[in-house]
């Protein structure tokens, strides 16, 4: 099937304002006519459904989680990147998009980024109108910092929690439109399938979590918001909840998935401790501002970290990347992680961990700033470790605060011990220029979907993407498609459609029921999750791609013959919920190590270790993958490839170097 | 930091749903690692259970990094446990020593009916957002995020209020069960700032009165909430609440 990606004409920084100065509209008086449909309500979702709401269309929001706010975008930590340039600092729209291309290492569309960049400044401006607190400097204007891949200060933030204090902004746009009644929100609700009327999406089954009853909802379109697939990996910053299954449920119903095996693998979260590890935490990348990360240069290192002296540290990414240091891109950070401890350089008891060393600059950076500040003459060491921890404290105090309560050690003391852990997702649902699936009608927005960030994220740019995407994005691109739609009754949730897609999800769910095996649910993700992380994970190649297919299909044949799910249907039943997520997972697995194994070059996240370079960076092949994969679903263990090529006009493509 | 392991009783709340009367039963857990998060533990016990044919422990959880505010255990009698500024899934084992006993139930409050086992219905809390938890702007504003400069102290405030993660621990702390310092944090992080001025009075007299309606209870100024709060949201708001809402009350034209 030939891709469309609907890229307007004209100049890169036109295409967004022609588009929407002549893109059809929707007269207020059919809105109200209109039924929207929006699964997730983290950023995108959120933002999504509360923009629909005020411009009149009759929107439904369902969340999984017990309240909207606890959509997994809460946890975000560092900030959100905007091209304002407060600081003065050669900012621009065209840097951020630059940046954003190059930070994903060439494999995202042009005009999409283009438009991300040019809304990021809207985003800070709304945000900051619904009361959203982020961090000021003394005389009252925005403070920014600065996150990887990028040579500018443009993260806004609000100490490390960012993501919640942007989420809770979005969430309280969206209460009031559920006060002033345009949008009725369904919590403890889960999508179990989109159904399709004679081509088109035009509604979806949603269960109950709390009575286990499926239930039928009809929308004139569907927006699916319904964040990134990182659990597939069983270990992963995401939150316990966080799943593909409504995603996978679009991908089987005819929407393609984009670029599924580009997955983003976090340079600094928390090591894991032991087997009974349930997830793994984050430490937010703007640590990197401030913390230096080194191993000891000699292998058999047993002193304590604050006992090695400056000469016999190996500060590995100021050695091998000087113009970008410590705030390289992630995806390079965390392979220079991995080199280190592969080497046998590692620290800690596991040796699979690095050290992130605040002290530096606590006393260099903060401390000095802070006595000069008060007329301290040659301050001695003690008293600059005591002013720089207060304003540490004040930048990343819960960030500190957790990781002693996880690790019980005291970073402010001694140096955090780190090591890479998945993160993101970059790939998703294709979508075009609208943001619209190859579905009619169905619609991805945020992580949910692959457009933005190529083969690898930047920092900072995820919170960006979800409020783009919701709050200036889809409310003038589904208008577009909606205006056709104007005549379109209603359909009725009794007819045949509704009723077979409603079967088909019953007749799933007692299948689960039924099969009454020997292995709780978790044990099979645990399996999948560690296939996931051995063989496509952090580097990759061809032999283990091609065994963990095999593994993953034979992992799934035993899931269907042997897994034990306890309680009843028509209750509330987390385990239920659960193994119909792992189901789910134990497919999406395949493809993604399919699309690794098909993409034989290197690029971002996506390590191939047949396609490196003498200094083993990675090595891209533009020749030959320049495209976007796009994955049609076909049946059990088959697809079919499409390809979008990516046409860059404005950025001159090139080898990433952040030396 | 030294790691060991342990054998612990539980006594853990069960009830089928909100019809069903419930009561504590006893489980043992053995081998339990101090490095593991209590919920992790919970995993462990579910685990076991399934394995043994019995239903496990249903419990609300979802981010595990405390920000979330979905997890909700009321520990040894108190919320979230026995750390200071902790949530359930952020405390770990290493605040318990071998042969322990841990009792463990849900939020206890009329405005938080039992779903299941330690699964409340905590939808009162968004009931009161919606009832003015908010500023009245639509999508599309184009006043500079810079426009109006925030003294650096009063976006501070309203940062520390707006940290609420909305979990209910301060009502299941109160012994009124009352609900004031939720609704404080959101009063005060928008009446400390600018952009909440237009509705200052309409929104604390219409939060309040959802949050009586709701079926809360009164503050009598106990401060367990604040003791107990995993975000450490202050006091002081309350203070702020109970200003703003006689201000109000007073130059309220209704």
């Amino acid at each position: 099937m030939a891709l469309n990606s609907k890229i307007p004409q004209g100049d890169i920084d036109k295409k967004w304002s022609n588009y929407k100065g002549h893109v059809k509209l929707v007269n207020p008086a059919n809105k109200r006519k209109l039924e929207i449909i929006v699964v997730g309500t983290g950023l995108a979702g959120a933002s999504a459904a509360a923009t629909l709401g005020e411009l009149g269309y009759k929107v439904k929001v369902f969340c999984f989680q017990d309240s909207p706010r606890r959509a997994h975008s809460i946890a975000a930590q560092g900030g959100i990147n905007a091209a304002k340039n407060y600081q003065n600092d050669g900012d621009s729209v065209y840097r951020l998009f630059y940046d954003t291309i190059k930070g994903g290492d060439y494999r995202a569309r042009e005009a999409n980024v283009h438009r991300l960049a040019e809304v990021s400044v809207n985003i800070i401006d709304q945000c900051v109108a619904q009361g959203v607190p982020f961090a000021r400097e003394y005389g009252g204007y925005l403070d920014n910092r600065s996150f990887g891949g990028v040579q500018v200060k443009r993260t806004f933030y609000a100490a490390g929690q960012t993501g919640q204090q942007l989420l809770l902004g979005a969430y309280s746009a969206l209460e009031r439109q559920v006060a002033l009644g345009s949008v009725k929100q369904y919590t403890r609700h889960e999508m179990l399938d989109v159904v399709e009327i004679d081509g088109k999406a035009r509604g979806i089954i949603a269960r109950d979590l709390i009575t286990g009853k499926l239930e039928r909802h009809f929308g004139h379109a569907v927006v699916l918001c319904t964040g990134g697939y990182g659990n597939v990996f069983y270990l992963s910053t995401n939150a316990m909840g966080s799943n593909v299954t409504a995603a996978w449920k679009a991908h089987k119903k005819g929407a393609f998935f984009g670029n599924p095996c580009f997955t983003q693998i976090h340079p600094t979260c928390i090591p894991v401790s032991g087997d009974h590890q349930s997830k793994l935490t984050l430490m937010s990348e703007s640590l990197r501002n401030d913390g230096r990360i080194w191993v000891p240069k000699n292998k058999d290192e047993k002193r304590k970290a604050n006992d090695i002296p400056e000469e016999e540290r190996d500060y590995y990414l100021e050695r091998r990347y000087p113009a970008f240091g410590n705030l390289v891109p992630r995806d390079v950070a965390s392979r220079a992680a991995k080199e280190r401890c592969d080497a046998g350089y590692g620290v800690g008891t596991t040796k699979q961990a690095v050290y992130l060393d605040f002290r530096y600059n606590l006393i260099n950076k903060y401390g000095r700033a802070e006595a000069s500040k008060l007329g301290i003459e040659n301050p001695d060491e003690a008293t600059l470790v005591k002013l720089g921890k207060e304003v540490v404290k004040e930048q990343y105090g819960n960030l500190f605060d957790m990781y002693e309560k996880i690790t019980g050690e005291n970073p402010y003391e001694v140096p955090m011990r780190i090591y890479p852990a998945v993160h993101y997702t970059m790939g998703g649902l294709w979508v075009d220029y609208e943001l619209m699936t190859s579905v009619k009608g169905l619609y991805a927005l945020g992580e949910c979907n692959f457009s933005d960030h190529g083969a690898n994220r930047l920092g900072a740019s995820a919170l960006m993407q979800g409020l783009a995407d919701g709050y200036f994005v889809i409310p003038y691109t589904i208008g577009n498609y909606l205006a056709d739609e104007i005549a379109t009754k209603p359909i009725s949730t009794d007819s045949k459609e509704f009723l077979d897609a409603e079967k088909a999800v019953a007749d799933r769910i007692t299948t689960l029921m039924s099969i009454k095996g020997t292995k709780s649910v978790e044990s099979f993700h645990k399996r999948l999750g560690k296939i996931m992380w051995d063989k496509c994970g952090m580097a990759r190649n061809e032999k283990g791609l091609t065994e963990a297919i095999a593994e993953i299909q034979a992992l799934r044949k035993e899931f269907w013959k042997d897994v034990k799910i306890p309680g009843g249907i028509n209750e509330f039943n987390p385990e239920l919920d659960k193994a119909g997520r792992v189901a789910d997972f134990l497919e999406l697995g395949e493809l993604m190590c399919r699309d690794a194994l098909d993409r034989k070059e290197s690029c971002g996240g996506h390590f191939r270790e047949e396609s490196q370079t003498e200094e083993g960076e990675a090595q891209r092949d533009d020749e030959n993958f320049k495209f976007v994969s796009a994955w049609e679903y076909k049946g059990e263990s088959e697809w079919v490839l499409n390809k979008e090529d990516l046409i860059y006009e404005n950025i001159k493509i090139a080898a990433r170097s952040y030396k | 930091m030294e790691h060991y392991n342990m054998n612990l009783t539980l006594k853990v709340w069960r009830q089928k749903n909100s019809n069903d009367k419930g009561g504590l039963e006893t489980y043992q857990v053995k081998n339990i690692s101090s490095e593991m998060s209590f919920l992790e533990m919970f995993d462990v016990l579910n685990e076991q259970l399934i394995s043994e044919d019995k239903d496990p422990i249903a419990f609300d959880h979802d981010c595990r990094e405390g920000i979330c505010g979905m997890c909700s255990m009321y520990i040894n009698g108190r919320p979230h446990g026995p750390w200071h500024a902790t949530t359930t899934c952020q405390l770990h084992m290493r605040a318990f020593k071998d042969g322990d006993t841990i009792v463990v139930e849900p939020w206890r409050a009329k405005a938080f009916p039992v779903i299941k086992d330690l699964v409340v219905d905590r939808a009162a809390f968004d009931r009161i957002i919606q009832a003015g938890g908010y500023v009245s702007v639509n999508t599309g504003v184009t006043v500079d995020a810079n426009a109006t400069p925030i003294p650096k102290s009063d976006a501070d405030k309203s940062f520390a209020a707006a940290a609420c993660i909305g979990c209910g621990a301060c009502v299941a702390a109160c012994k009124n069960s009352s609900a004031m310092l939720f609704v404080s944090a959101k009063v005060s992080q928008f009446a400390l700032l600018p952009q909440g001025q237009a509705e200052r009075e309409s929104r604390v007299l219409d939060m309040v009165a959802q949050m009586d309606k709701e079926g809360f209870g009164s503050c009598t100024n106990t401060g367990a909430c604040e003791a107990e709060c995993p975000k450490e949201i202050s006091l002081e708001n309350i203070a702020r609440l109970n200003r703003e809402f006689a201000a109000a009350s007073l130059s309220s034209e209704e």
